[in-house]
């Protein structure tokens, strides 16, 4: 696992509060939403900021939320390849 | 206009529930008293709970407790007073616009920083999509709420169940500002010890009280709710008139009330009105004080509520609220008379059931 997984992850638990998780419990490939972590919008935007704020991304279009946001290896993928900072 | 009976109730504060049975009254050092931590988790959805700041999860954790005390499941009414709302959410979100420069702002602390979530997060969690209202009336708005509550057993569609209560939370910043106005004690002062102060100022702290309201009596009703009265400003010497005016509406005098709650909070500015009360009209009179066990906030009369709800079902007054000697075996009606900085003044009148 990349730093970055573990920093993501790292992240998500603290930005949406998932307290009682553990980096090891999230899978890089399970889904973020729905029957994985089971993650809702307000998530959804709380990850757009933290793209936004942590890695200098902007997402305009929403449909590529979908697939950027579908697990952490989509989510790690796509900040390889966007990040400014 | 049926009469309304208290059903249930429920409440989290600085004290335990069970304060009148088995808990000893709890000390606090800081003049910023945090709730006692309840067991979210065995009623609300952990998913759901992460993003509850305190307010929210008192509110929505005391609501479902006052249903399961009245076996209800869905009130047709819910019906909330919070003086400062979520303030937490509103601090988080205030200090994000600061730190990013009015920049990216994370949106949960924005949803929830509103006065209505809490009222609005135990519809959703009970789907209850029923009249929905809160209120935000500074020290009065646990009475506002009551008052709606009357209106709506005196309206015209059927109504049964009355969710109603009062929630108010501290937060590090926001509550700590009023210690720049007066409004917090500038010295710290323990809470036993609050009703002694002779000082400005009092001790904040986080307190929700909810009831379940009804048309019928059940077996489980604590007393009656008879009425509720707000007087937005008056003078020291027209409290104890204005008082007797309120229980004249009802057919009532002072001597017919047995014991009167009143909400001292130590503040040697305005506690004089609750002197006027206890020295002329309620002079031999039970007097019980309750802000020594759980400060002060906009909606801590929801407390004394509860409290009168206790005595009422218990028939028993605990020493440690008492401000005289007397006591009463079994009172019939209770009064609670509460007022914040000398304003937003509030009347609540309660009854036994056998009356």
């Amino acid at each position: 696992m990349s730093d970055l997984h573990t920093e993501l992850k790292k992240s998500i638990i603290e930005q949406l509060n998932l307290e009682d998780m553990e980096v090891s419990e999230i899978d890089n490939d399970e889904p973020l939403f729905g029957d994985g972590l089971g993650l809702d919008s307000i998530d959804a935007l709380e990850l757009i900021v933290l793209l936004e704020k942590d890695y200098g991304i902007k997402l305009s279009d929403p449909q590529q939320g979908k697939e950027v946001f579908n697990s952490i290896n989509t989510m790690a993928d796509f900040i390889e390849k966007n990040r400014t900072r | 206009m049926s009469r309304i009976y208290i059903n249930g109730i429920a409440s989290i504060s600085p004290q335990s529930e069970d304060i009148f049975e088995t808990e000893p009254l709890k000390e606090y050092q800081d003049n910023i008293i945090p709730a006692l931590n309840q067991d979210y988790k065995s009623m609300i959805n952990p998913m759901l709970l992460r993003r509850m700041s305190a307010a929210v999860k008192m509110g929505l954790f005391s609501s479902k407790k006052a249903l399961l005390d009245a076996k209800i499941d869905i009130p047709d009414s819910i019906l909330v007073g919070t003086g400062q709302g979520c303030l937490k959410d509103t601090e988080n979100f205030m200090v994000s616009m600061l730190n990013s420069e009015e920049g990216l702002l994370r949106p949960t602390s924005f949803i929830q920083s509103t006065h209505n979530t809490v009222g609005g997060q135990i519809a959703l969690d009970l789907k209850c999509t029923g009249y929905n209202m809160t209120y935000t009336q500074n020290s009065a708005s646990f009475e506002s709420a009551l008052l709606d509550s009357i209106l709506q057993f005196k309206s015209e569609t059927e109504i049964q169940n009355v969710l109603v209560g009062g929630v108010d939370e501290t937060s590090p910043a926001f509550t700590g500002f009023q210690k720049l106005d007066g409004q917090l004690k500038q010295e710290p002062v323990r809470n036993t010890d609050l009703l002694a102060s002779k000082t400005s100022g009092s001790i904040f702290s986080e307190t929700s009280s909810f009831f379940i309201l009804g048309s019928e009596e059940s077996e489980n009703s604590y007393a009656e709710l008879v009425d509720v009265e707000i007087i937005n400003s008056t003078e020291v010497q027209n409290i104890g008139k204005r008082t007797e005016q309120f229980l004249q509406t009802n057919n009532l005098s002072s001597s017919d009330i047995d014991v009167v709650i009143l909400g001292n909070n130590g503040d040697s500015r305005y506690d004089s009105y609750y002197h006027e009360l206890r020295e002329k009209l309620f002079a031999g009179k039970v007097q019980l004080a309750f802000k020594h066990l759980v400060g002060e906030n906009n909606s801590v009369s929801a407390y004394a509520f509860w409290l009168a709800s206790k005595i009422m079902k218990e028939k028993r007054i605990p020493d440690f609220i008492k401000l005289n000697d007397l006591n009463c075996k079994e009172p019939r009606k209770i009064l609670i008379y509460n007022q914040y900085l000398g304003k937003n003044h509030g009347l609540i009148l309660l009854k036994n059931l056998d009356l």
